[in-house]
């Protein structure tokens, strides 16, 4: 691919100042608004939270290599995994795409200056990381031991742990998120490029929108469902106790009336990641591009319709199941069409396996077996088998992390010489692509097998006839542990003594490839006009000029 | 313990369940399969540099596929969801004659109580081939009764009522567990569940050493919590009969109309404002913090001994014999 010469003239004067030279000192950053340096604030934030969370769930596995356990109490077990999952739900994979690339690409993409509201950008970071502290305060205090579902009456009544704490941590992230989420909105509508229709916005961009939505939709439920819990727990509220005329099912009700979209808030960005990948080491247009519009809307609006299927043993009519168990097959279909779209789209390509690439086709199969799991858990019978087991588990964690974490690491890769301006190391890039699909597979796989015949979830000691699945677990976890340490180093290496990459290393099509690497201040120098659509390559597999300047 | 005790299917309807989640195996395998197949296929035929051709498709044709596949996904996933809901619909409501057994959860243990007055902590025996009906409550927060072998769970809340039926075909002993997570000890929320051929149970319930069965202490009971005071014909206190309440349509004050079940029954010892009967005074006092949840399911059973659905003619201290009751 690098024989290949761009037939175009670069749209920018060279030597340009980057956004990294606006400022060096620490105030320059924390008081920006320019959407490139928040978006590298967001980055260096939720890799934190990534690597805490991350070490929570490493003790847990190495716990578990002992059916009795050897080295946790049973509270010090139960606040380990609620911590995991509070912290990688609400710290790390919510904001995970949207608020580090979406951040940077989604106004380089449309062919904007930045985004519509720049300083309520700045605040969603500020409000991340005032959420951040009441989750470091909560951890140092002692943590807190609901699970990440604060269900109550345990959470309200009987949980020992801090839980206000927790709850108020991750009602105030929440309004980052719908700061974020309005954000990106406007933006989209307002400051596209002349020429940029919405038929023309690449698919990347066109997720950012969709989750936008979502995330505006849905998350000021999430806050309700916390702030009711808080009140029950510190003024006794009863809305959540039967006892006095109250319902706990509820609860799970608007629980899950948030959290089963956020599950499409965090796979949605993952989808227009890889279709942006895709597309460029296919060198070829994406597949079907308006049914993946669709299909992304599709799966936006349905899956604000299918929350009571996390609820079929919680004690809801069979009716209500049966209707939930239907809409969960609905919406399975646009995300099928996808995967067959991906697939189409490396039909008669030019393929090439940079690492990009190779998280991409991880996160396709990944994806795959996540989505079908899905179809046994849409079932209600299987489901009423494996709910609350391993199943589960193996299944979340494959659309989650196999899924989304998958598409981070290849968006990461893939615009790093964007952020940058400089390039990584190939072969130690390549490497841990494919050590983190092993290693899922070792982890996770194992899990699928005891869920099904039985292991429960969210237990600190289980029955020794599990044991061996539970120590290859443990194992694939080590593997995983290594492949997500290796980036931090030869992507930290890479900013010190990596090679100049250029503007456009991988000859990818799409206006933020058009500009300096690393942007500058404003991104274009002049305002580009675009005359077509995305993903234009030509028989050769060249990119063609797709902004020119105004 | 062995794993035969978790993944033995116990019962036609675990039998069915296994059948529906073998066939989402092998369905989803072959899709895999082939999604692999065409991504390896097509990154060795069309990698970068091989001479394979690249010519564009024509653009009806790519619409055309793409209707094709969706509308393949769509009928595939329905016959799946059909499959899966008349499996569901099979095991919808259970036999009338069901065998009633009470179940109350707490931190960290079980409790049972079968209708002989029977009362076990942590097992379970049931009768094999005997329809068995669970009526559960929790005395604090919510837990799940997970029995592996039978491929139920269900929720337990406090101060509610959820149930859970089934017909166990396979005497043995196997396992049960708590699958909501409750707390500190819920990995060790866990007990074994028993279930005999029909005669051994029988035999098994009656060298149980209890005194009398759950309707007859739920008589007991109400009188020393003063029930009979009010709810007997003739009392001083204008207070509704309770003979036949059970599974009767009850019009209430406000217009509407419950049926008279175990949530209804509950909720009008504990809050006795909630649902007041048309034509009485809402003087009943809160038997919260006074009955307990064993106190409660006493009371049922014995309000359920008095009939079902006909008024009878006079108040009698003596409920009818439950099925399966000891003489």
């Amino acid at each position: 691919m690098t024989e290949i010469t761009l037939p175009f003239a670069p749209v920018e004067d060279t030597g340009a100042a980057s956004y990294l030279d606006a400022g060096h000192t620490i105030a320059s950053w924390l008081t920006t608004t320019d959407h490139k340096r928040i978006a590298i604030l967001y980055a260096l934030s939720i890799t934190i939270f990534f690597f805490i969370g991350g070490a929570a769930i490493a003790l847990v596995r190495l716990e578990l290599i002992e059916p009795n356990g050897w080295f946790l109490t049973s509270d010090a077990y139960n606040r380990l995994f609620t911590l995991h999952g509070i912290i990688m739900v609400w710290f790390f994979l919510v904001p995970s795409i949207p608020a580090t690339m979406g951040n940077f690409l989604l106004p380089l993409m449309i062919g904007a200056r930045d985004v519509a509201f720049p300083r309520l950008n700045l605040l969603s970071w500020y409000l991340y990381v005032i959420g951040a502290a009441f989750t470091i305060y909560v951890l140092v205090a002692g943590g807190v031991d609901t699970g990440w579902t604060f269900y109550p009456p345990f959470s309200t009544n009987y949980s020992n742990g801090y839980v206000v704490a927790a709850a108020t941590g991750v009602f105030v992230v929440g309004f980052s998120s719908i700061a974020t989420g309005v954000n990106f909105i406007v933006t989209t509508h307002m400051l596209r490029a002349p020429g940029m229709t919405w038929f023309r916005l690449p698919l990347f961009a066109w997720s950012m929108y969709v989750v936008s939505l979502v995330m505006v939709l849905a998350t000021p439920v999430l806050a309700m469902s916390l702030l009711l819990i808080v009140a029950e727990r510190l003024f006794g509220l009863p809305v959540f106790d039967a006892a006095h005329g109250g319902d706990p099912i509820l609860f799970q009700h608007i629980f899950w009336f948030y959290s089963h979209p956020a599950v499409y808030i965090m796979i949605l960005p993952a989808m227009g990641v890889v279709s942006e990948v895709f597309a460029c080491f296919s060198r070829r247009q994406v597949f079907g591009y308006a049914f993946m519009v669709y299909a992304l809307l599709a799966i936006a609006v349905i899956g604000f319709m299918v929350w009571g299927h996390h609820m079929f043993v919680a004690g809801q009519s069979p009716l209500a199941n049966l209707v939930f168990s239907f809409l969960s097959f609905i919406v399975a279909v646009p995300s099928a069409i996808k995967v067959f779209n991906w697939l189409a789209t490396m039909y008669r390509g030019r393929i090439s396996f940079e690492a990009p690439m190779l998280y991409a086709l991880g996160f396709l199969g990944l994806f795959t077996i996540g989505g079908l799991t899905g179809l046994f858990l849409a079932s209600v019978p299987i489901d009423v088998a494996t709910t609350d087991s391993y199943f589960v588990v193996a299944h979340f964690h494959t659309i989650m992390v196999g899924g989304s974490v998958s598409a981070f690491m290849a968006g990461i890769h893939f615009w790093w010489p964007k952020v940058t301006g400089r390039l990584y190391s190939e072969f130690w890039a390549q490497f841990a692509a494919i050590t983190m699909f092993l290693g899922f597979n070792v982890t996770f796989l194992p899990q699928f097998v005891m869920g099904w015949e039985g292991m429960p979830r969210r237990y600190h000691v289980y029955p020794d006839v599990f044991q061996v699945w539970h120590v290859i677990s443990s194992g694939g976890a080590a593997i995983l542990a290594v492949a997500y340490t290796l980036p931090l180093v030869y992507l930290g290496l890479s900013l010190v003594r990596g090679a100049r990459a250029g503007d456009n290393p991988w000859h990818a099509t799409g206006l933020e490839w058009q500009t300096s690497s690393p942007p500058p201040k404003e991104n274009f120098r002049r305002v580009p006009r675009v005359e077509a659509g995305p993903y234009r390559y030509d028989a050769a597999g060249r990119p063609r000029p797709q902004g020119t300047p105004l | 313990m062995t794993l035969a005790q978790w993944t033995t299917a116990a019962s036609n309807y675990a039998v069915r369940v296994d059948h529906l989640f073998w066939l989402l195996v092998v369905v989803s395998g072959l899709i895999l399969l082939v999604v692999m197949a065409l991504a390896v296929g097509f990154m060795i035929r069309y990698r970068s540099g091989a001479g394979a051709p690249r010519g564009e498709l024509p653009e009806a044709f790519k619409h055309e596929v793409e209707i094709g596949w969706t509308a393949a996904t769509l009928f595939l996933f329905l016959f799946i969801f059909w499959w899966a809901a008349s499996t569901e619909l099979s095991a919808l409501s259970p036999p009338a004659n069901a065998l009633e057994i009470h179940v109350i959860a707490k931190q960290w243990m079980w409790r049972f109580q079968h209708p002989t007055g029977a009362r076990e902590i942590d097992t379970l025996h049931v009768p094999a081939n005997t329809p068995v009906r669970l009526v559960m409550t929790s005395e604090d927060v919510i837990h799940d009764l997970y029995l592996p072998a039978l491929r139920l769970k269900q929720d337990i809340l406090p101060d509610r009522y959820t149930y859970e039926w089934f017909t166990a075909t396979k005497p043995g002993t196997y396992w049960l567990t708590c699958a909501e997570y409750c707390g500190t000890d819920h990995s060790r929320m866990a007990g074994k569940f028993v279930i005999m051929p029909a005669q051994d149970y029988a035999r098994w319930t009656a060298a149980q050493p209890q005194g009398d069965d759950l309707a007859h202490e739920g008589a007991a009971l109400f009188r020393t919590l003063g029930c009979s005071g009010c709810h007997t014909p003739g009392a001083s206190v204008h207070a509704p009969d309770l003979h036949g309440v059970y599974g009767h349509l009850v019009h209430l004050a406000d217009g509407r109309t419950v049926t008279a079940d175990d949530a209804y029954l509950r909720d009008s010892i504990l809050l006795p404002d909630k649902d007041i009967v048309a034509g009485f005074a809402p003087i009943m006092p809160s038997f919260q913090g006074v009955a307990t949840e064993g106190d409660l399911v006493k009371l049922i059973a014995y309000l359920k001994s008095l009939g079902t659905g006909q008024a009878a003619n006079g108040p009698t201290d003596q409920p009818a014999r439950q099925p399966g009751a000891r003489p």
